[in-house]
């Protein structure tokens, strides 16, 4: 079983939710984002959603732009992200999920792709700029290598596309919380609670919610509705703000990811 | 031939719709709003008397005696987009996609711009028609064609520099995305070019149309026959398209696109996806484009903002796959050499866009050679670009 699915079930079982916190690989630099998912999975992460920075970002805000440029500095490819998992599964089990732009796993192939991400120890896959209509080569090679599909669905779906984007997904669905980029607000979207009930009419399978998502009370309302939490930009900032200095930078990602998993399981 | 794009939006292989489900919505309503007008008499006849009232159509397909004297050879014949309200081919689709946005009941209109004259052409129909309207450009084009953003904001335009990335057209487009799927539910994006998520290539397309089917209509009466040779300057590929797809069907025509070959394609220091890129998906479409083998976008050069893109339209990359039209590169220096021979010969200043496909005639008109005919997009003309042409030449203004 894939260990996403695995994961939810046994949140199931016990009654909470997901804090799944996003990190981009090579932000601030590759080894140190080994060092933050390890610390992540500590706070109280339950899965891992790893960005593949993208040159051109078209659904982030400037905080994960500004992580894709710096992890780029470095020259990191997707194979070596790949490399940085397998590496990483010595030491973990927490459930990975890739958030890659569509264009450098089209590069590798569809089938290159699954075949390394499964060999690697990555459980799903989230292509931001990929719809269910374009995706029929990844449908089709990534069940063979149990990798989720994970699919976003978004404030302005009709039901039609939730159900469609529903039922291509697996792991779980990704709720964008928001009509807009990723990025911290100050306040939570109104459109959340009214797209999950809809949502929840056309599947019973796991929902995250993600973008915008940003401190530990927003969190909690946020528990109270998903299956899952999805925070990004907020932990970016983080890095951000500490990033010449790399032992208070890890010390202070865990305190903030710490009072995000809290927030989550209340 | 086979209408395309397909269903899905494809032209073989390349376009598609690669964007944020946000998105997936907004394009499919556009879609059905543009099968709904794109055969409605009322909206063809308000869109052709705007070209023509407004637009100053049909413009001239001018012989051009003095160059073609001058190269020797195939007869030159210039398609004079120049003379357009605005300056440049873009007021085409700049009406057409405003009438659309009307028809959709949406208020406010987001542009991306690389010289500035897609820019100015929507500045100038949102101002005419009464509409909300921000212009996304990138800081250094903002530097290269600052005529152009005080053009912009003299029609009441909101210029909004972007300063990610190469500070360019592509990033001017990512900001153009990102603003979209924030507003998209009041918002048009009025995009320049053929290129971007299925509808967009064929929108545009459809309504830059008007180039060729006015020139071959145009040089039926002058030539009595088709020409032999059909030429345009390559970015995105609006006013290229706009040109060849009216002459597709006729085989014996052949199609030449120019790209900017910058410092010379060894160099990499150029825009030439046909010429030396390779097939990835960018902006929301499959086709060529710039890229590392591990998939990330590479920064275009091209002396012409216009130009400067790493991408190319879907319908392009499938005539260079199919073979249907042939892509051949122009560097910088030639583009500049262009326009002092088209200068001197005829007295037009050409921009520098299409500077690169008069430039491309030294070689092609001798080639061909005498009791041929030519047919020359002269995309826009060339009056936003002195400052850097003299700067090229040394000379300080």
């Amino acid at each position: 079983m894939n260990r996403i699915d695995q994961k939810f079930q046994e949140l199931r079982h016990k009654g909470t939710r997901a804090f799944m916190p996003y990190l981009c690989a090579g932000d601030p630099s590759p080894k140190l984002t080994a060092k933050l998912l390890l610390t992540l999975e500590e706070a109280g992460a339950d899965l891992i959603e790893l960005g593949v920075p993208f040159s051109d970002p078209i659904a982030d805000g400037p905080t994960i732009q500004r992580a894709s440029e710096r992890a780029l500095t470095h020259r990191i490819s997707l194979q070596q992200i790949l490399e940085m998992v397998a590496d990483l599964r010595q030491q973990t089990d927490i459930p990975i999920a890739l958030m890659s732009y569509y264009n450098p796993i089209f590069r590798m192939g569809e089938d290159a792709f699954c075949k390394a991400a499964h060999a690697a120890g990555v459980d799903g896959v989230i292509v931001p700029d990929l719809p269910p209509e374009q995706a029929q080569p990844l449908l089709e090679v990534a069940p063979h290598y149990n990798l989720a599909t994970i699919f976003l669905v978004a404030p302005t779906s009709p039901p039609e596309r939730m159900q469609l984007i529903a039922s291509v997904s697996t792991g779980f669905v990704y709720c964008v919380s928001l009509t807009g980029v990723t990025g911290t607000r100050a306040t939570l979207s109104d459109e959340i609670a009214p797209m999950l009930a809809e949502l929840r009419k056309h599947t019973d399978k796991p929902v995250g919610v993600g973008f915008g998502v940003s401190t530990p009370e927003q969190a909690t309302q946020v528990a109270q509705l998903a299956d899952g939490v999805i925070v990004g930009s907020a932990i970016v900032n983080v890095i951000e703000e500490h990033i010449s200095d790399e032992a208070e930078l890890l010390i202070a990602v865990k305190r903030f990811a710490s009072d995000l998993a809290a927030a989550v399981k209340v | 031939m086979q209408q395309l794009p397909d269903a899905t939006g494809h032209f073989g292989q390349f376009g598609g719709r690669y964007v944020p489900e946000t998105l997936m919505p907004a394009l499919l309503e556009l879609e059905e709003a543009y099968k709904a007008l794109k055969d409605d008499t009322d909206f063809q006849q308000e869109f052709r008397y705007y070209l023509r009232e407004y637009v100053g159509r049909p413009n001239p397909l001018y012989y051009a005696e003095h160059l073609t004297q001058t190269l020797g050879g195939a007869k030159i014949y210039l398609k004079r987009e120049d003379l357009n309200h605005t300056g440049a081919h873009k007021i085409n689709s700049a009406i057409g996609q405003i009438l659309l946005a009307r028809w959709m009941g949406k208020k406010r209109i987001i542009a991306e711009t690389g010289a500035g004259q897609h820019g100015v052409a929507t500045a100038t129909v949102a101002a005419k028609f009464d509409m909300e309207c921000e212009v996304y450009m990138g800081e250094e084009d903002i530097e290269r064609q600052s005529l152009n953003v005080f053009r912009m904001q003299l029609m009441g335009t909101k210029v909004v520099p972007v300063n990610s990335g190469s500070r360019t057209l592509k990033d001017a487009i990512n900001a153009c995305f990102r603003d979209w799927v924030t507003n998209v539910r009041t918002t048009y994006l009025l995009l320049g070019s053929v290129v971007g998520a299925h509808p967009y290539p064929m929108i545009v397309r459809d309504f830059q149309a008007v180039i060729g089917e006015e020139a071959r209509t145009q040089i039926l009466e002058k030539e009595g026959a088709l020409p032999d040779c059909v030429v345009a300057c390559v970015g995105g590929g609006s006013n290229s398209l706009g040109m060849f797809y009216p002459f597709c069907a006729d085989e014996t025509v052949k199609l030449i696109g120019v790209e900017a070959a910058g410092e010379g394609i060894r160099s990499g220091q150029h825009a030439a996806p046909l010429t030396a890129g390779s097939v990835g998906v960018f902006h929301g479409a499959k086709c060529y484009l710039l890229q590392e083998e591990d998939g990330q976008i590479t920064p275009a050069h091209s002396i012409s903002a216009g130009l400067d893109y790493p991408g190319v339209g879907p319908e392009h990359s499938y005539y260079h796959e199919t073979g249907r039209a042939e892509y051949v590169p122009i560097t910088d220096a030639e583009a500049v050499d262009g326009i002092q021979l088209l200068s001197k010969t005829e007295g037009i200043i050409p921009a520098l866009e299409s500077a690169h496909a008069i430039a491309y005639l030294r070689e092609l008109a001798p080639k061909l050679g005498d009791g041929k005919v030519i047919v020359v997009c002269l995309s826009g003309r060339g009056d936003k670009d002195v400052h850097t042409i003299a700067k090229e030449l040394g000379i300080t203004l």
